[in-house]
């Protein structure tokens, strides 16, 4: 009885929650693009470059969003042939490969002469819309002599600390671990041998670290050379600052395609070009927060040319990463667990 | 008479099919799935997974022993003062950390303990060259005893509060000493509840996964949870995380047979009014111990608090609290929170009852296996990962509605589920004092159904029943895992768009929603303690 009542009031809860949750509208045609969380969110390009395409494509943008690239791909993993995405928007480098794997992917089928990502990039299926490069951040208050390298910020004071992510469950995380295995190569174990001692804790995502280190709690960070530009755009400080490291910066790319569904639908190809105008482009920078991919209608603020640029570009082939991820991982853990 | 009650065991089977259901359809359709991919990944049962499971064990014990340890003298000494000004502010605030998405305390504690905190401050200012050094096990106790202290004292509290008056007007009569006290009438009440007290800790404990990343300092502290999480996430290994769940399962059931076993409840029938209020006086040393462990106490909960909200200050709460999206944040958690508080409480009854009647109806004989399942069995689903049901549920429905339209259901009912184990430890002293001190009353005055429910046995359950409410609601509020998983950018709770803003480098307006989480929470708390009484003082 009471039990039936619950339920009961449940259901009355959930229909008040259905008037919470917006109708999406009806036209034409309806592109659905499956991304993440942070590309829709208010701030974030999503808003801006829905209104953009829906005012040329007559149609309408559904963004399906979920944690982060690696759940967009789980994601498509789980739902295989019979997904409802006509496009997915946020995978980086290091899943394309695994993607492709899956089958799930069709050519773009576009011209993508417009884009231009250091080091080159072509691919026929996946298209890249951003880029960005990994860097350790730090607290221009608290630390005078920031490391010149990767070599230094193994080998220098063990007591001046960093904060890092988990490879084991995070992008950035991964993205270190590519870093120091494309400078140290089989070197790569003492590498991180060392720079344990320097490591004040391992968070499991970017936000952890971000978090601990804007605390003071660390005065130096793993994230990307652009993290300095939103301080300085958003909230005018020059505090906090990339490191360049003479080695050169690993890069992460990122890339969006449509499903072999989505190939069906014209819209797909459409919006996948749209993404290369700059239209789509000038949402990146000041949103995203990342490199556009290709060229926007104005220069970018100010702000973006004082920030860091790379000496050397690092990055491993997909395929590279993809076969060797577990290897490198446990390679880690067991240097980082002694 | 026999036939209503009869209804009950049928209740209690119906909610623990209920809780079965919600984690073991989960596992079982990702094990279905996982035949048909690869199986390399059991393979994988290695020298690290040892490790892993061993850390996993060991901070989750150790989390229990010390935060019950220390909630036991907490508790003594505010049941020991039932009235003094704040003592009901303080309890409020004791049930604001478990709102609290883990990131947010973890925050909170650096705050303090951290390397640039408070104490770190105060040894600055004190002239010593010390930096305190919390990432490792120390960080990882000092968050789960910050978490689970402030329950433990609370559940214990309100099993000293069904302590009859007349055993506290007997020991003044006897002259019993405060020792003498807390040996022959506390301790025995502490201990019958004790066990299912540290098993809720123990659950709450070795399902963590932030704060042991976050604080433990390195990959040497990784859980479970966390291993769970990899396989599932990032190497898409569904076999594994089966595998490590079932593992993660085993454990926990290890040790709540264990602890079921060490603390074998003593059977007492309570027939005599019960009240807060308290026939002896402590002596000026005792008050003083007792101010003293409530001070520290309340310092220990409230000081990383203090720093949570100190960051929210600083937020710019006029330009998000005009945010309209945060409004609807605000709205979609309190109507999530609310039907999921409702649903757990259902649930919760239903097993609570049926746990009482077939306690009373086999008096002195062991218990039965139904029976135990009634009282811990609805617990295991703490240790079944939100990442798992979500991925399991997924799985199950993909192919006969759009997943994405099931989110509110399954948030609703995940969180009603999760928050199952709180709600009966709440609900299950007093529905079981009330019980056995009713029983026999009604059965010789014929009361029974609906009369003795309105008449007997709400005016006892009204408290608990509001307290147990807004538990579970305030535990839906801080609510993340679920939703997340589910991915759907039109249900957008408090700590989804907190987390969101925090993840974009926006860490002031993270604060701020945590501010807000918590006064809505401590809000929730006192609604449901001005209810109760209003209800009571109704009468």
């Amino acid at each position: 009885m009471r039990l039936l009542k619950t339920f009961m009031n449940s259901a009355i809860l959930m229909s008040a929650l259905a008037l919470v949750s917006a109708a999406p509208a009806k036209a034409d045609g309806k592109l659905t693009i499956y991304t993440y969380e942070s590309f829709t969110a208010e701030w974030g390009p999503g808003p801006k470059v829905k209104q953009a395409f829906e005012s040329q494509c007559n149609c309408t943008v559904e963004f399906v969003a979920v944690a982060d690239g690696v759940a967009l791909l789980n994601r498509l993993k789980l739902e295989g042939a019979s997904t409802k995405a006509d496009v997915v928007l946020g995978l980086d480098t290091n899943l394309t490969h695994e993607a492709s794997e899956t089958g799930l992917f069709a050519p773009h089928g576009i011209d993508t002469s417009g884009i231009t990502i250091p080091g080159g990039y072509s691919d026929n299926t996946f298209v890249p819309y951003d880029y960005g490069y990994f860097a350790v951040i730090y607290d221009s208050e608290t630390v005078k002599n920031p490391p010149a390298s990767l070599k230094d910020l193994v080998e220098a004071d063990p007591k001046q600390k960093i904060v890092i992510e988990d490879p084991r469950t995070s992008t950035p995380g991964l993205g270190l671990l590519l870093w120091v295995k494309s400078v140290y190569g089989d070197k790569a174990g003492e590498a991180w041998g060392k720079l344990k001692d320097r490591v004040l804790t391992v968070t499991p995502g970017w936000s952890e670290a971000y978090g601990l280190f804007t605390k003071g709690e660390a005065p130096m960070v793993l994230s990307y050379t652009t993290s300095p530009a939103y301080h300085l755009v958003a909230e005018k400080t020059e505090r906090y600052k990339a490191a360049a490291f003479a080695e050169g910066h690993y890069l992460q790319v990122e890339v969006a395609a449509q499903t072999t569904n989505g190939a069906t639908n014209p819209l797909s190809a459409q919006f996948l070009s749209f993404m290369t105008k700059p239209a789509f482009q000038d949402t990146i920078p000041e949103s995203n927060w990342m490199f556009p991919a290709a060229k926007t209608s104005a220069a970018l603020d100010p702000a973006f040319d004082t920030l860091v640029k790379p000496a050397k570009t690092l990055i491993f082939a997909p395929e590279e990463v993809a076969k060797n991820r577990k290897a490198w991982i446990d390679e880690w853990l067991s240097a980082m667990s002694l | 008479m026999a036939a209503v009650r009869s209804l009950k065991p049928l209740a209690g089977g119906i909610a623990l099919a209920l809780m079965a259901v919600i984690a073991g359809g989960a596992l079982l359709s990702l094990a279905v799935e996982a035949l048909h991919g690869s199986m390399d990944g059991l393979g994988a049962f290695d020298s690290y997974l040892w490790r892993v499971a061993r850390f996993t064990l060991l901070q989750a014990l150790l989390s229990m022993l010390l935060s019950v340890a220390l909630a036991i003298p907490l508790a003594h000494a505010l049941h020991a003062h039932p009235v003094f000004a704040g003592r009901a502010m303080i309890l409020r605030f004791f049930a604001l950390p478990l709102a609290l998405p883990a990131l947010v305390a973890v925050l909170g504690i650096t705050s303090i303990y951290g390397r640039n905190g408070l104490l770190a401050a105060i040894f600055r200012g004190a002239g010593l060259d010390v930096i305190p050094n919390i990432y490792g096990l120390t960080g990882i106790l000092l968050a789960h005893v910050f978490f689970n202290l402030p329950l433990a004292t609370r559940l214990i509290l309100s099993g000293l509060d069904s302590i009859p008056e007349d055993y506290w007007k007997l020991s003044s009569q006897l002259g019993m000493g405060g020792w003498s006290r807390f040996r022959l009438l506390e301790w025995p009440v502490i201990r019958r509840n004790l066990a299912g007290i540290a098993s809720l800790i123990f659950m709450l404990c070795i399902t963590s996964f932030t704060i042991v990343l976050t604080l433990g300092g390195g990959p040497r502290a990784t859980t479970l949870e966390v291993a769970i999480y990899q396989s599932l996430h990032f190497d898409f290994d569904i076999a594994r995380a089966v595998a490590l769940t079932l593992l993660q399962l085993g454990l926990t059931i290890a040790v709540l047979l264990f602890l079921s076993r060490a603390g074998r409840p003593s059977e007492e029938a309570f027939s005599l009014h019960t009240a807060r209020r308290r026939f002896d006086h402590p002596s000026r040393r005792e008050k003083f111990f007792h101010a003293m462990v409530i001070i520290a106490g309340l310092l220990f909960v409230i000081l990383p608090m203090a720093g949570t909200v100190m960051s929210g200050l600083a937020a710019d709460l006029s330009r998000l609290l005009g945010e309209r999206i945060v409004w609807k944040a605000i709205l979609t958690s309190m109507i999530l929170g609310a039907g999921a508080a409702a649903l757990s409480l259902g649930i919760s009854l239903a097993l609570v009852t049926a746990r009482e009647y077939l306690a009373t109806k086999r008096r002195h004989a062991p218990p039965g296996i139904f029976e135990r399942l009634l009282d811990l069995g609805a617990s295991l689903i703490m240790v079944v990962p939100p990442i798992v049901i979500g991925a399991g549920w997924f799985i199950l429905s993909r192919h006969y509605v759009d997943p994405f339209s099931l989110a509110p259901i399954m948030v609703i009912s995940v969180n009603a589920a999760m928050a199952v184990p709180f709600a009966f430890r709440i609900l299950r002293p007093s529905w079981d004092t009330a019980a056995s001190r009713h029983n026999r009353l009604c059965a010789q005055l014929g009361v029974a159904g609906w009369s003795r429910l309105r008449l007997i046995d709400w005016p006892v359950l009204k408290r608990p029943l509001g307290v147990a409410f807004a538990f579970a609601m305030a535990l839906s509020l801080g609510d993340l895992g679920t939703i997340a998983l589910f991915g759907n950018n039109t249900i957008q709770t408090l700590p989804y768009l907190l987390l969101q803003r925090m993840g974009s480098y926006r860490t002031d307006d993270a604060a701020g929603l945590a501010l807000v989480l918590g006064l809505l929470c401590l809000a929730l708390m006192m609604v449901a303690d001005r209810g109760a009484s209003r209800l009571e003082n109704g009468r």
